[in-house]
């Protein structure tokens, strides 16, 4: 029955994003970002699906599940606050000037800010590079999750299968509408279906409290931060939700907006989705230790799909697998069609083709690649063994490292290609030495992240300071006097594709 | 109030927000509070401090000299 409702619920993903298609209007714009015609409602749904990971979920049930309730503040009320500051100061700018100029992707932005093809081939590979443990933390959630819920049925490697080929199915057939349709259903059905499992398997120890009680019975640490948290691992966590500034699938997303004011909603509501969606995961992995005291590093992963199979078998399990799922496969399809239209856009279209290519064959290449990608990371995914949570925090800590690129490019007129690549190419290499060497702490619990920002920020203004100042044409092409631009100076991309030279 | 003054305020806000979020004051309190930990329930509680600041960020200070109209979005 659990099996049935499972695939039942990814034929119906499969309908949804298939009958997205018939509003394609066969344009690479239009299976980039949806023609920028998205609303409120939708750019919600899509920036909170896209955010949400498997790192919500299941990371975040894993870890609570060792660490405790202080991982809500870890990552769910600091991203509920820096995240959609970060929009607010960042994501607007973007979008205006994303639809202003034609983008599709970041790196045409940066490139052509920065005046530098070089600055642009550099971002592409570091932020793939990047990208690629971000799926895959994906893969090895839904492989776990079903495999968990069906009782070994489904083994991991089926469930990664299965779930990759579904994304796969909808990104490269219905692009960004596809996805974003998607999206809209998948969040919806895992908010119900998260609070859903919180009250079902809390019903069976009692109540919140009863269950609260065991609790503070058996293992009170849980209860506290404690020495699983120090005061500065908390500070040094709200650098991580920066990371939201550097990703390539918030910025496709961000394109995808109809207006400015579009971005409002989502300003708003952002932080209660991500309490709603934080709160139940983080004290269902806290009671897991009750059922499942002896769970030991990344096993603890497993422990809400333990805890649904154990409290809620059969229709219901399924269901709260469909509800996982969901929230794995909405930020899974964003990140592979971003890097698919970084391929295509920044790689292909920019270095090989350009005003070669058709847009049928625009969304071609976007496809093969998509395909690549997924296979790769799947592949992979059968041989990584490692906490999702931490895998996950080693992405984040790449992006947000980044930031200082994206803020010093929106605000700082004076920043240079040089500060830019200064600031890159110094997060790539602490990255590389922190990750071999598996260090997370650099004292007093403060995460490398700060240490990363600092670095990359001092980078980004001695690159610039000591070098020459940015042509007067770019910075009045980005930074005009009054920041009014009137509607006859705006083109969308597909319009300009359209107009001859 | 004057709409820089008001940025400002809100801006001001969002850093307060930030230095809440560093409760120490609830690190070893383990006492249960609508049946949930009491650093649960604080954290929860900034969560809708936080929609609420945002709230007023985006009905007091939007930026709305960004807004882009093409030429066929500004006829409808």
């Amino acid at each position: 029955m659990t099996i049935t409702v499972i695939f039942v619920y990814l034929a119906l993903i499969l309908v949804v994003g298939t009958m997205s298609h018939k509003l394609f209007r066969g344009t690479g714009e239009d299976f980039f970002v949806a023609s920028r015609s998205f609303g409120s409602f939708l750019l919600l749904m899509s920036l909170f699906g896209a955010n949400m990971t498997a790192f919500a979920i299941l990371g975040a049930s894993g870890e609570a599940y060792h660490a405790g309730i202080g991982v809500f503040a870890l990552m769910a009320s600091s991203s509920g606050l820096i995240i959609p500051t970060v929009f607010y100061f960042v994501g607007t700018r973007l979008w205006s000037l994303g639809k202003r100029l034609g983008y599709l992707t970041q790196i045409q932005y940066f490139r052509q800010r920065y005046d530098s093809d070089f600055l642009g081939l550099v971002l592409f590979f570091v932020i793939s590079g990047l990208m690629i443990p971000y799926i895959l933390v994906g893969f090895m959630g839904s492989g776990i999750t079903l495999s968990q819920i069906t009782n070994g049925q489904l083994p991991e490697w089926l469930g990664g299968l299965i779930v990759c080929g579904v994304t796969l199915a909808y990104v490269t057939y219905g692009g960004m509408r596809g996805t974003v349709w998607v999206n809209t259903l998948q969040v919806l059905v895992f908010m119900t279906f998260g609070l859903a499992a919180f009250f079902v398997v809390f019903n069976k120890f009692g109540g919140v409290a009863a269950g609260m009680q065991m609790v503070a019975d058996s293992h009170p640490d849980l209860l506290i931060r404690g020495e699983h948290i120090t005061p500065l691992q908390l500070l040094s966590y709200t650098c991580i939700p920066l990371s939201v500034g550097m990703f390539p699938h918030m910025f496709l997303h961000w394109l995808t907006a109809k207006r400015a004011s579009t971005f409002r909603y989502t300003l708003v509501f952002y932080p209660l989705c991500i309490a709603v969606v934080w709160l139940p995961s983080v004290l269902l992995g806290v009671l897991g230790s009750v059922d499942f005291p002896d769970l030991k590093g990344p096993a603890a992963n497993s422990v809400l799909a333990r805890m649904i199979d154990l409290h809620a078998p059969g229709a219901l399990a399924g269901f709260l697998a469909a509800g996982v799922l969901s929230a794995i496969m909405n930020s899974m399809d964003s990140q592979t069609l971003a890097i698919g239209t970084m391929f295509t856009q920044d790689i292909v279209r920019h270095y090989g083709f350009h005003d070669k290519m058709t847009e049928k064959q625009q969304v071609l290449f976007g496809r093969f690649f998509i395909v690549g990608i997924i296979v790769a990371t799947y592949l992979l995914s059968l041989v990584v063994n490692r906490s999702i949570f931490r895998i996950s925090v080693w992405t984040f800590t790449g992006f947000a490292a980044m930031f200082p690129v994206v803020a010093a490019a929106v605000f700082w007129k004076r920043s240079t290609k040089y500060g830019a690549l200064a600031s890159v190419f110094s997060v790539a290499a602490l990255w590389l030495y922190f990750f071999i060497n598996n260090i997370e702490d650099v004292g007093g619990g403060m995460m490398p992240v700060a240490l990363f920002l600092v670095v990359s920020t001092a980078a980004m203004v001695i690159g610039s300071l000591l070098t020459k100042p940015p042509a007067p044409e770019t910075l009045q092409k980005f930074f005009p006097d009054d920041g009014y631009i009137a509607a006859d100076k705006v083109m969308s991309a597909s319009v300009r594709s359209r107009t001859p030279a | 109030m004057k709409h820089a003054s008001m940025r400002g305020l809100l801006y001001a806000g969002l850093f307060v927000l930030y230095l809440l979020h560093n409760d120490l004051w609830y690190w070893n309190d383990a006492r249960l509070v609508l049946g949930l930990p009491i650093g649960l329930v604080y954290h929860f509680a900034f969560s809708i401090a936080t929609s609420l600041l945002m709230l007023l960020l985006v009905k007091y200070a939007w930026p709305r000299h960004l807004e882009v109209e093409t030429e066929e979005e500004s006829r409808l």
